[in-house]
């Protein structure tokens, strides 16, 4: 089979569990190299498709290709992927050097050999001085890196990540997260990562697979799944949206002007990758709550529309605060940087609606 | 707490009682045992070791014991490799009317041990069988599986899948995951597993009776019978010395086990 540059294609998976079905249909690259982010939140499929990659689960349709070589019918064994689990699943009963040597076990390495890589293998993860350890004498986070060691150390073809910092906390899952982007980098191995976390997935992947109720809503880059929203899940999984109801009345150059359903408000919308509309088509109109910017007098620009708003609640978070407020009877929500005092809550502010900043959808969902 | 109050007093006096009515039989059997006198009651004449050595010139007793030995070691070897397997395919796999026979492995526990003596007699007595000692295995094998079964599943279920997942994607094809990762993650419940069927085996009067071919006895059918004539000091003797095995055999047993997961748990 010809070699298209995919460390792993999907082509046509489905996976259902009696009636269940987990996974619809799934087409899927991931290119040599890349590191690609399933995200979602639980009971999405991520780590349904995930576990049909490694071989832990069988496929009900569909093919499995790794480096273009069909892998259904191969045993977990024989597929020689790199697993880290979010338990980290080290060995209890056995030193961290025989830990890490486990995969190479089986792949007829010499004794001499097994020392060399083994020692690189944890130089590469940062924890030399370890060996002769048991796995409870460390910590979470040497744990996880052990792991991430033992699953790199016999040179897999991909590398299989099911949310391995989920059971670390905030700060060491900040480090390990740079950590690991390095230790992809450095070896240039084909990843999968698997993650409920938005900003796992965005800070890391070279492409992001969203994904909700066994359903592929959106691949791409970082950027272009937190900029331009393909449905209005994407758009509400990722950071804080307002999805808002509308209707087309016409077009202006590069951008649409719709009209609210709720109050019949007027905003300009950039036209974007929305496509050909007709006018009194119903859309939904997508604005990032961090897209709002509040204040109490914007002076006019071209493609701007100002709202007139009351604060509602303000949840302070410190550096930012985000604002829950009704515009003639509607709800919006925003996050702005806090300029050394939140605004209070009652209070009576504009919020500046950039026409660039706005994604609209097709339709009025379900 | 304070240990002050009726209350407390009453609990103690109560936990007392209860031990002494429970060991007191066991520590005077054990007491006799070194009575030189030819009855065995007291007033102790003299301590001597009379009856262990008598014990020891008497051969229907030291045959006993090598049957019950033999037995016993078998009966736990065979139990627990079964017991083993079975407790696999109960937690590890699913297959059609698997709880039918999760029922059926637990339930000689369940059933009187008389009725499934009685059963297994007349179940051979129907396929014309003779009554031997593979025969008399069997049956131990029966009545100790549950105990081996109960106690591997157990400790089994405990057992997160992902180590043996990790194995398999490390390439362990499934024996060997199962020799290098499971097995040695269940050890002290293997191991106590053994242990049980062994003194289970090697206590067992009931079922034994049924079913032993004429002419061979255990350690308990020959006390049994000793005791048909009358009561020697040497069952006493032979009483302390099963007390030994039956004790110091599990809590030796136990030691180890606690200094395997301790070893794992890198103390």
């Amino acid at each position: 089979m010809a070699d298209n540059g995919n460390a792993v294609e999907l082509r046509g998976v489905v996976k259902r569990f009696d009636d269940f079905v987990a996974l619809r249909r799934a087409d899927l690259d991931v290119p040599e190299g890349s590191f690609v982010t399933f995200l979602g939140p639980s009971g999405c499929g991520k780590t349904t498709t995930l576990r049909m990659i490694a071989g832990l689960l069988d496929p009900s349709e569909g093919d499995i290709l790794v480096k273009g070589r069909r892998i259904n019918d191969v045993p977990i064994h024989r597929r020689n992927l790199g697993l880290v689990f979010q338990n980290y699943a080290l060995f209890p009963h056995k030193s961290i050097f025989d830990n890490v040597a486990f995969g190479l076990k089986y792949r007829r390495v010499s004794r001499s050999e097994v020392t060399r890589r083994v020692r690189e293998a944890l130089a590469l993860v940062r924890l030399p001085d370890v060996e002769e350890r048991l796995p409870i004498q460390l910590s979470g986070g040497q744990q996880q890196r052990i792991a991430l060691a033992r699953a790199i150390v016999f040179e897999p073809d991909v590398l299989l990540l099911d949310e391995p910092l989920s059971a670390l906390d905030a700060n060491l899952r900040e480090e390990m997260r740079i950590e690991l982007k390095r230790i992809q980098r450095e070896l240039g191995i084909a990843t999968i990562f698997v993650t409920h976390d938005q900003s796992e997935a965005l800070a890391m992947s070279d492409k992001v697979v969203v994904m909700n109720h066994g359903v592929i809503e959106q691949e791409g880059t970082p950027e272009a799944v937190y900029n331009e929203p393909a449905t209005a899940f994407v758009a509400d999984f990722l950071g804080h949206s307002n999805i808002l109801p509308a209707r087309v009345r016409g077009r202006e150059g590069d951008y649409y002007r719709v009209a609210l359903e709720d109050t019949g408000m007027e905003i300009l919308t950039a036209a974007g990758n929305a496509g050909p509309l007709e006018t009194g088509a119903p859309v939904r109109l997508v604005l990032r709550a961090e897209r709002l910017r509040l204040g109490d007098g914007h002076e006019h620009r071209d493609g701007d529309t100002l709202l007139n708003a009351r604060v509602d609640t303000v949840d302070y978070q410190g550096q930012l605060a985000r604002y829950f407020l009704s515009v003639a009877g509607m709800q919006l929500q925003a996050i702005n940087a806090i300029d050394r005092r939140p605004f209070a809550e009652g209070a009576t502010v504009q919020v500046r609606v950039r026409g660039d900043d706005c994604v609209i959808l097709h339709g009025h969902g379900d | 707490m304070k240990d002050t109050g009726l209350g407390w007093s009453t609990i103690r006096l109560a936990t007392i009682v209860v031990c002494l009515f429970m060991f007191a039989p066991v520590a005077v059997v054990m007491l006799l045992s070194f009575n030189s006198s030819q009855f065995g009651s007291f007033p102790m004449e003299g301590l001597s070791l009379r009856w262990f050595v008598e014990l020891w010139h008497n051969d229907a007793i030291v045959r006993a014991f090598q049957t019950s030995l033999v037995l016993g070691a078998l009966t736990s070897m065979i139990s627990t490799t079964i017991g083993v397997l079975a407790s696999m395919a109960m937690v590890r796999y699913d297959f059609p009317g698997k709880r039918l026979v999760s029922t059926a492995l637990v339930a000689p526990i369940l059933v009187p041990e008389v009725v499934l003596a009685v059963a297994l007699l007349l179940f051979l007595q129907f396929l014309s069988v003779p009554k031997s000692f593979p025969l008399l295995l069997a049956g131990h094998v029966i009545f100790t599986l549950p105990f081996v079964v109960l106690v591997v599943q157990a400790r089994l279920v405990g057992i997160r899948r992902e180590y043996e997942d990790a194995a398999r994607s490390l390439g362990a094809n499934p024996l060997q995951t199962f020799r290098e990762v499971t097995l040695p993650l269940m050890l002290p419940a293997v191991l106590a597993g053994m242990l049980f069927s062994f003194t289970i085996s090697f206590d067992d009067i009931t079922g034994t009776l049924f079913w032993k071919p004429g002419g061979v006895e255990t350690v308990p059918t020959q006390i049994f019978a000793m005791l048909r004539n009358s009561i020697s000091p040497e069952i006493n003797a032979l009483g302390t010395v099963m007390v030994l095995i039956t004790v110091a055999l599990p809590l030796t047993g136990a030691a180890l086990a606690r200094r395997l997961a301790a070893r794992m748990r890198g103390r």
